[in-house]
């Protein structure tokens, strides 16, 4: 059962995000991020990560995939023109990205992990992470969050200069 | 109310007037006058009825030994330890003792705020002064509810900055800033004094015996105090007694005892209602309260005792002379301050805690009375001189009874307030056992001295200002009016309570209750005192109440007969025993024997280090950088030839490798980002390889 | 099929990391190239919380903590990203890479 249900997911995540890697149409490419994303969320799940899952739907899909959505037709308005979204050199991209992941098969195998023999049942971590969050990591906690702040007035400052300018 | 329940609300009585202070204090000039009033009259009401509902609260507890409601706000201080943890707590408690403080402090305290509602009217920092006044309650609360000697500490910090602040609330004159100063100073050997005594009665109990455990508090103190009668002596003297005459030491500062006392007459350069609030009813009884708060600690030393006893009657008969021949009326009142804090001292230096604290709470009523009425007088003639007013009867009646009744009640003429409580004091002085044999009947004798003196100096202010004719010509003749509404009333008020006061403490000889002994009877531990009154004989009691008001008698008769019988006769007198007068006039030289001993001294010492730090230690500077910049001008030649060349010729090469190699950036963004994919592979082989 | 373990995952992740940079290097829209990067930042998220369940560790939820704060920089770096290429867009009227090129010297 785990492992159908890994198997489902695994197809739902990496078959879109082929179609985001190779798709020339850029619309397709950012919809079919959608399932990538959806897909990483179901892994979470899987691997006990409830409280992870929900929040990669709810930032990730209903967050950053809209605010990208919204990128594309913000800057595709003006010139819908279907032309290649590609730049020459996919062979030389190809090849790198291949080499990269040989590396990390080979890390990967060739690794002894510490594993633990037994895989304890999956238990509700939403409490833990905030334990965690107020307390071991405080303070990255609240570096992230003057980090998000100095983002909106960083955003609205950049956007405003250029809206000036016009 | 509930006990139980007022427990929750205990915490409100000192933050109310905080709260009122920090609104009128930020937003004060913002705010209208109404809303600055209705603030700061309206938190320090709230803190009195709180107090009242507190105080009934405490009397619905039938068992008199579980009178006391403690609420710990949060955990201040927390030393770890092997055995256990030393912890401070924020912690109020509520036991009869600081409930009657709280009572005196809310309620003189709301009336002083009305009066000065008249008395401030036009002045522009009225915001600031409420603020002020407000956050001087706060303090006083703080002070008084604290559980723990730490947190009292705070409150004991707080009235002196306020007191200061209050002082010079006129900075804008040199000489108000000069007496805040010289307050605050005064104020901070003391409180030296204070925290010495503080820290060595932590480090005996808690560090020297090597168990950190406990806490500061005044249930646990009063359990770990006979322990301190183990302690090794220092110099000869057993620890309690050095704890308590440095806890002593803080309060002469505070409370304007010998040999600090020096700054409580200047600081009648601050408003009126300060000087009645600050400087006679509440800030400077700290001292005694203190005192009696600590009983337990002081009856571990009959030495400290007997010097607290002794202290405080040599003040009384020597702050009462120099009233004598004061002409500024805030600075007779003043020293008559300085003079019933002595009696307060002697009451609780003879263990008759109980006597100490009423008369504290009785002297609150009567001089709070006698500073708003002096401000009265103020306000009508424009003068502090006592020589410039005069036949002021007839303008200002409601001034002029109120005036009365404190001055009989200050005299100590049965039945008001002050007989009772001077009273009591002077007759357990007379049965006290202190450290020397006959000590007690010494000090007795000096104390009704005292009190003829206080009859007779408070008879001439009466006459001088009241009686006789105006003096202060005739277009200010015209201008004197009676104070408005919100003056007279606490005047009433005050007068009333002065008046009546005094039956909360009936003498043990009427065989009525006393109810203010019997109240505070759990806190203070009564030996002596007011219990001991069963021991002695009705006679001899009512013998000496006939000899105290005998002396107030001729006190008043003496001043009577001078001033308004035969007024040449002061003058003649005057010219008769110049030297003598000039001595006390002068308050016996003291502000110039503190300038000569130690103010001088002091600056002479910083201007002598001043003058070697001028010429020894800026010479040996000046003479180093001299050679410095010898070295350096030898050392820069041979930079500019060798050191120069060599980075110059680094400068070139980097310049010509820079020039050939820049064509790798070409500034596209997917080159970048191809070179930084491939840093991470090459990193990558170089972790797989090693 | 696939079985449910370690290396599976990290296969997964592996694959979804390489696609990630292959979208990087090889698009034209910029658009496109945030999108790769959101791959990658899944592909790691993912390894962390793999490696937080199969290998000991002192406290198998760390590994979620540093998710969680992946998911927050990426939103950050997101709004950043796609603020510079609308104020780009604005600016220059084009978004493709290759017409960036002011970034030397």
């Amino acid at each position: 059962m785990k492992n159908f249900a890994f198997n489902v997911f695994v197809i739902i995540t990496l078959i879109p995000s082929f179609w985001v890697a190779l798709s020339s149409n850029i619309v397709h490419a950012a919809f079919s991020l959608f399932f990538t994303f959806f897909g990483v969320a179901g892994l979470y799940v899987l691997l006990g990560a409830d409280f992870l899952g929900v929040l990669q739907v709810l930032v990730y899909i209903s967050g950053i995939l809209v605010l990208i959505i919204f990128g594309v037709m913000m800057t595709q308005r003006a010139q819908m023109e279907h032309i290649s979204t590609r730049l020459p050199g996919r062979f030389a991209g190809a090849v790198l990205s291949v080499l990269v992941f040989g590396g990390f098969m080979v890390a990967v195998y060739k690794t002894a992990w510490p594993k633990l023999t037994e895989l304890p049942e999956p238990v509700p971590t939403t409490s833990e992470i905030g334990n965690l969050l107020l307390g071991k990591y405080l303070i990255p906690f609240e570096v992230a969050s003057v980090l998000l702040l100095a983002v909106l007035v960083g955003a609205a400052l950049i956007v405003r200069q250029s809206v000036r300018k016009e | 109310m509930d006990p139980t329940t007022f427990k929750d609300y205990l915490f409100l009585i000192p933050l109310l007037p905080f709260a009122g202070a920090a609104i009128n204090g930020i937003l004060g000039r913002r705010l209208g006058l109404r809303a600055v009033h209705l603030i700061a009259l309206g938190s320090v009401l709230g803190s009195f009825v709180l107090s009242v509902a507190g105080f009934l609260a405490l009397v619905s507890i039938k068992s008199p030994e579980a009178r006391r409601v403690v609420s710990v706000l949060y955990q201040w201080i927390l030393i770890a330890g092997q055995t256990g943890s030393f912890h401070i707590n924020v912690a109020f408690l509520l036991d009869p003792l600081s409930s009657v403080m709280c009572l005196v402090v809310t309620g003189v305290g709301f009336f002083i705020h009305v009066y000065s509602v008249g008395y401030m009217h036009g002045d522009p920092g009225r915001a600031r002064y409420f603020a002020y006044l407000n956050l001087f309650t706060f303090s006083m609360l703080v002070l008084v509810l604290a559980d723990n000697l730490l947190l009292m500490f705070v409150g004991w910090e707080g009235v002196g900055l306020c007191s200061y602040l209050l002082i010079g609330f006129w900075f804008s004159e040199l000489d108000n800033a000069r007496a805040g100063m010289k307050a605050f100073i005064a104020n901070r050997v003391g409180d030296f004094g204070f925290f010495v005594g503080l820290m060595l009665l932590f480090w005996t109990l808690y560090v020297s015996s090597g168990q950190a455990v406990g806490s500061l508090s005044y249930g646990e103190l009063k359990g770990a105090a006979p322990l301190l009668l183990d302690a090794e002596p220092i110099l000869g003297l057993s620890v309690p007694t050095i704890i308590c005459l440095a806890l002593f030491m803080g309060a002469t500062g505070k409370s304007a005892q010998i040999p600090l006392y020096v700054w409580l007459p200047d600081a009648m350069a601050g408003p009126t209602p300060v000087s009645a609030l600050i400087h006679a009813a509440t800030m400077v009884t700290a001292g005694v309260f203190m005192i009696v708060r600590l009983n337990f600690l002081y009856l571990l030393s009959p030495v400290a005792l007997s010097v607290v006893a002794t202290v405080g009657a040599l003040t009384a008969l020597y702050a009462a002379s120099i009233a004598i021949t004061q002409n500024d009326i805030k600075k007779v009142l003043a020293y008559s301050t300085i003079s019933q804090l002595g009696y307060m001292f002697l009451g609780v230096g003879v263990s008759a805690f109980a006597a100490g604290i009423f008369h504290l709470v009785t002297h609150a009523f009567f001089k709070a009375l006698l500073f708003l009425g002096a401000g009265s007088l103020i306000h009508a003639a424009h003068t502090n001189d006592i020589r410039k007013m005069g036949g002021l009867r007839a303008h200002m009646p409601a001034t002029f009874f109120t005036f009365m009744v404190a001055f009989l009640a200050i005299a100590g003429i049965p039945p008001f307030a002050g007989f009772f409580s001077k009273d009591e004091i002077l007759f357990s002085t007379f049965n006290a056992h202190l450290a020397a044999p006959g000590l007690g009947k010494l000090l007795w004798l000096v104390g009704l001295m005292g009190a003829g003196l206080t009859a007779f100096y408070m008879t001439r202010l009466v006459i001088v200002t009241f009686f006789g004719e105006f003096r202060g010509g005739e277009s200010a003749e015209e201008k004197l009016h009676e104070s408005p509404r919100t003056m007279t009333g606490p005047l009433v008020i005050l007068a009333v309570l002065s008046a009546v006061g005094g039956f909360i403490g009936l003498p043990a000889v009427t065989h009525l209750p006393n109810l203010i002994g019997g109240f505070l009877e759990p806190v203070v531990a009564l030996k002596g005192g007011a219990a001991s009154h069963g021991s002695h004989s009705a006679a001899l009691e009512l013998g000496l109440m006939a000899v105290s008001v005998a002396a107030a008698a001729a006190g008043i008769y003496l001043g009577w007969y001078l001033y308004h019988k035969r007024p040449e006769l002061p003058g003649a007198l005057r010219e008769r025993f110049k030297n003598l007068h000039a001595v006390v006039y002068n308050k016996y030289y003291v502000d110039e024997a503190y300038d000569r001993l130690f103010v001088r001294p002091v600056i002479a010492i910083s201007r002598g280090t001043g003058r070697f730090d001028l010429g020894v230690i800026d010479w040996v500077v000046n003479a180093l950088a001299r050679a410095t910049e010898r070295i350096s001008a030898g050392i820069g030649w041979e930079d500019l030839k060798v050191v120069d060349g060599l980075v110059n010729a680094i400068a070139d090469a980097v310049k010509y490798w820079g020039y050939h190699t820049r064509r790798l950036t070409t500034g596209k963004v997917n080159h970048y980002l191809y070179s930084v994919v491939l840093g991470l592979f090459v990193l990558y082989l170089l972790v797989l390889i090693t | 099929m696939l079985a449910y373990s370690l290396e599976n995952f990290l296969l997964v992740s592996g694959v979804l990391f390489c696609l990630g940079i292959f979208t990087v290097l090889t698009r034209r829209n910029t658009v496109a190239i945030i999108m790769g990067i959101e791959l990658i930042l899944n592909a790691a998220g993912l390894n962390f919380v793999a490696f937080s369940r199969f290998v000991q560790t002192q406290n198998h939820i760390s590994g979620h903590v540093f998710t969680l704060f992946i998911i927050v920089i990426s939103a950050a770096e997101i709004v950043i990203a796609l603020a510079i290429v609308l104020s780009l867009y604005s600016t220059k009227k084009t978004i493709h890479v290759e017409d960036f090129d002011e970034l030397k010297w």
